[in-house]
């Protein structure tokens, strides 16, 4: 007798979960923020309704501070599908010259990321947002539903969220409100770098080590990616062999030392490492319970 | 993953991670949920569990060394529990609050863990993880042994149609890791297990906080020899062969890109489908034969279980989302009125009646609970009786649905038996539900007349309904009692409806005359219009001469025992034709009225009435304060 692989398990519910806000919610939209894990969710929602293509737009908000490639990527990827690809940037955040070496990572975070977040959902009135974001990420995110109620001010309660059983979800909101979905939320890091394995899924060069231009700030290690990056007097961006595990801003992504520019060799230092894949963003350690704050306020 | 298996699978990427990939991508995954009461050390375990397969990176460890130091309930010493008890709230509260996963694997198996409290008023938790889960670990404290905890998480399991549950007996350290303790308490666990239907059963002495018995063999308890309990894990075969039940696909949605591509687009719930194969659509029973089944951007020539999937079919037939696709040799039913076990999940209450919102895997459509049949003891099974549901009881419940749907039973399918009911205003999600069987529709229309909506309407009015049938002559003044008691009733709060004889003859009468049978059919619509509004939990008053005692008698037997309450209005005829106010004796007397009442046309005392009143000596007012105080007592 056949039996399904943990993998086909995940990609069918994901694509599951997928199929039922196209069929229920309004007007859905998928947050593509062009790391892994979007671009695992992007290839769902390919095959989610092969051969019409997927029934929504792509949203990325753009800090203005992601990676170079990051941008290409994106660009690339959204005209070679095919897909409608909305970019919104912060105009009032830009206005102020808001950044993350001017006024802090959180401040920049808040405003040109979950800010500009909330403008763009409101400003399209979309009632349904898809967002990669995974269970085993964090601590506070191991309770988040499949379906992230959020308050007409996109707040999230933990109060206010319903009870998930079997695979029935309830899409139902009134006017204002919305639903971040995550339909993979039960993949683990490892599950994500297998599929992209398996499906010869295209992701950013960054994964890959690469000799890039970084400096040591508080420990870490910050690629220069582009002349904003303020210099100490004498100070220069040394050649190094890097590799990033996650993507966002570049001024707020920690690399790592590595030799590994396959993805056999990204998935064997996976499962000897010794640090979790959140532990390059500096946002998270803001403080106790910090991303649990951010999630309330509304960032994804 | 132990780190020696990490250290493996590192040497094999020098070698060939492809390998190491191949094996992983094939194993299958085990969803379980762990249950026990407060402080029986769940979220310990489940800490140990990714501790000891080294799923902790080092940076959360420093994380949690700081936090044990903070919150800890373990001295110098790591806090485990500290690993999985997420938010900052139940951090504070140092309870679990809610339904948390976890992911881990082993060479063996992948598995999700469901973690949830133990607190009782957050059974919908509980009833949450299980519902995906196929086996339940349940903890119980080796000092205390099964508790009532212990029995109502059980029972939730069984509930939920979970069929495999492993028994694990914590803080052996405890109890002097004593063999006689760990197997009274398996042998207590195996009786009661067996009475609620849990068939496979097996239990493990442990200690979470020490680590014996999870992942390694305990050296304190030679004399266990059975499997640690994560070998337990990696091997118990809980697989229900949904493949080889009947092909069943919730339809989700209808995927139609241009005029040359028509599919059907969902989740195969049991069963496995080839192309050519036979199917019919449900409700309705449409039949046609399986043409391609797309899956992703491939094509195959069949699926199973578990798979997402595009089907098209080789004639146009009616299919939408909300039906269901099923094997032509074994449909499942349909029907508007289904019979389920309801757990509820709400502040507010279950009110039988009221509309909802029903949510099957893949459909919407409106009902409501015409009759709570019972309540279910969730520790023992057993049913008693209740007329309401509050947050986390467990009835058996009635339901009438807006349309019809396609369902099987719960228990011989999980995916096409269960539902939620969605509340239409808040839009909360307040009950999950298993369809135990369908109903004829008449078996349950009936009990919609007649039994629990008058009651339940008549709790939300806080007041006993109740007709108020006042009877006597033309003049004698019924009506302007009559009048007089709405308004004080309704000073008090009371919902009332006050029906005349006079004004009921221009509408719902109008075609009857003054003849013995329009009289007695102008008394039996009458009584039929205010026993539906007593059905609607009123009070109401009927004005009526109504001469004849028969027909109130039919009247009195139509309603419950002490609803009806028949005043006589006792005025002699010669005061009416005295006070005469509509003239009407005066035309009658002259010939103009044939049949009137008192006069050419017989009236009936009656001869028990509840109450008489003598408009001779009694205002109005003080008419109606004397049925006032009659209702009170």
């Amino acid at each position: 007798m056949r039996h399904l692989s943990h993998l086909k398990r995940l990609e069918a519910e994901s694509i599951h979960i997928m199929r039922e806000v196209v069929a229920e919610c309004r007007h859905p939209v998928m947050l593509y923020s062009i790391g892994k894990d979007s671009s695992v969710m992007l290839r769902l929602a390919m095959k989610a309704f092969h051969p019409a293509k997927p029934p929504f737009p792509l949203l990325h908000v753009d800090t203005t501070w992601k990676f170079r490639e990051m941008i290409q990527f994106r660009d690339s990827v959204a005209a070679e599908l095919g897909l409608d690809l909305i970019v919104h940037i912060n105009q009032e955040g830009l206005d102020q010259q808001i950044g993350p070496f001017t006024h802090g990572s959180s401040v920049h975070t808040d405003v040109m990321k979950t800010q500009a977040l909330r403008q763009v959902l409101d400003q399209y009135g979309f009632d349904a947002a898809f967002g990669g974001a995974r269970r085993d990420e964090e601590k506070s995110r191991a309770k988040e539903r499949i379906f992230s109620f959020r308050t007409s001010n996109h707040q999230w309660d933990p109060k206010q969220q319903r009870p998930e059983l079997w695979n029935i979800y309830n899409t139902r909101v009134g006017p204002g409100e919305s639903m971040r979905v995550f339909p993979l939320s039960n993949w683990t890091e490892l599950d994500i770098w297998q599929y992209i394995y398996v499906e010869d899924i295209p992701i950013v060069p960054l994964y890959f080590a690469a000799p890039r231009p970084v400096v040591q700030r508080d420990g870490t290690l910050i690629m220069v990616d582009d002349d904003r990056m303020p210099l100490a007097p004498g100070e220069v961006a040394e050649m190094r062999q890097v590799r990033f595990r996650t993507l966002g801003c570049y001024p707020l992504t920690g690399a790592m030392e590595s030799g590994a520019t396959t993805l056999p060799e990204i998935i064997s230092e996976m499962l000897v490492a010794q640090n979790s894949e959140r532990e390059g963003r500096v946002i998270d350690h803001d403080g106790e319970a910090s991303m649990e704050k951010k999630k309330r306020e509304g960032y994804f | 993953m132990l780190e020696s298996e990490r250290a493996v699978a590192s040497q094999e990427v020098s070698e060939s991670v492809l390998d190491y990939l191949a094996r992983q991508s094939e194993l299958d995954v085990l969803r379980f949920i762990t249950c026990g009461s407060v402080d029986d050390g769940k979220s310990t375990l489940i800490g140990r569990l990714l501790y000891d397969s080294k799923l902790i990176f080092e940076d959360q460890l420093k994380a949690l060394e700081f936090d044990s130091r903070k919150f800890g309930t373990q001295g110098r010493e790591i806090d485990l529990a500290l690993l999985v008890d997420g938010l900052a709230a139940e951090r504070e509260q140092g309870i679990t609050i809610d339904v948390a996963y976890r992911y881990f694997a082993t060479e063996g198996r992948k598995f999700i863990v469901a973690d949830t409290p133990g607190h009782e008023q957050y059974t919908r938790n509980m009833a949450t993880g299980a519902s995906t889960a196929s086996l339940a670990v349940i903890l119980v404290d080796a000092r205390n042994g099964v508790v009532t905890q212990t029995r109502r998480h059980s029972c939730i399991c069984a509930l939920l149609g979970i069929r495999h549950v492993l028994l694990a007996v914590n803080k052996m350290d405890a109890v002097a890791w004593d063999r006689a303790a760990f197997e009274a308490i398996e042998e207590q666990y195996a009786a009661f297990a067996a009475e609620i239907g849990l068939a496979n059963v097996y239990s493990v002495p442990l200690s979470a906080l020490k680590g014996d018995n999870v992942l390694a063999r305990s050296s304190h308890m030679p004399w266990y020899e059975g499997p640690t309990l994560l070998s337990h894990l990696e091997q118990i075969d809980t697989a229900t062969d949904s493949v080889e039940m009947p092909f069943r696909l919730p339809v989700q949605w209808v995927n139609r890109p241009d005029s040359t591509f028509r599919g059907y687009a969902g989740t195969i719930a049991s069963g496995r489908v080839g192309v050519g194969e036979s199917i019919a659509v449900l409700p309705g029973g449409r039949t046609a034969k399986v043409e391609r089944i797309v899956a992703g951007v491939d094509e195959h020539d069949d699926a199973i279980a578990g798979e997402a999937v595009t089907i098209t079919l080789d004639r146009e037939i009616d299919v939408s989302r909300g039906d269901v696709i099923a094997a032509a040799v074994a449909r499942p039913e349909s029907s508007d009125q289904v019979q389920a076990t309801v757990i509820w999940m709400s502040e507010n209450h279950l009110l039988p009646g009221r509309s909802y919102l029903l949510k099957t895997t893949n459909r919407i459509v409106g009902a409501s609970v015409t009759e709570i049949k019972g309540r279910i003891d969730v520790h023992t099974l057993q049913r008693d009786a209740a007329k309401v549901l509050e947050l986390n009881e467990i009835g058996i419940c009635n339901l009438s649905l807006d349309a019809q749907v396609a369902f099987d039973a719960y228990g011989e399918n999980r995916t096409t038996g269960s539902f939620v009911l969605i509340d239409r205003v808040s839009h909360e999600t307040v009950a999950a539900g298993m369809i135990d069987f369908g109903l004829r529709r008449a078996q349950n229309i009936h009990w919609q007349a007649v039994d629990v909506d008058k009651t339940v309407r008549a709790q939300q009015k806080q007041q006993t309904p109740r007709i108020l049938w006042f009877t006597g002559l033309s003049g004698s003044g019924k009506s302007t009692i009559a009048n007089a008691l709405e308004r004080e009733l309704l000073a008090a709060g009371r919902h009332t409806y006050l029906l005349d004889g006079d004004n009921v003859r221009h509408g719902l009468n109008r075609d009857l005359g003054f003849t013995d049978a329009d009289r007695v059919e102008n008394i039996r619509r009458v009584g039929e219009v205010a026993k539906l509004m007593l059905d609607a939990g009123l009070i109401v008053l009927v004005s009526f001469i109504s001469p004849f005692r028969a027909e109130r008698e039919m009247v009195r037997k139509m309603v419950g025992e002490g609803e009806f309450v028949e005043i006589f209005v006792d005025t002699p005829l010669d005061v009416c034709e005295a006070r005469d106010p509509k003239g009407l004796y005066g035309r009658a007397r002259a010939g103009e009225i044939k049949n009137f009442t008192g006069l050419d046309s017989p009236y009936e005392a009656p001869e028990d009435a509840e109450l008489t009143l003598d408009t001779t000596t009694l205002s109005a007012e003080a008419a109606a304060r004397r049925v006032l105080g009659f209702l009170d007592d």
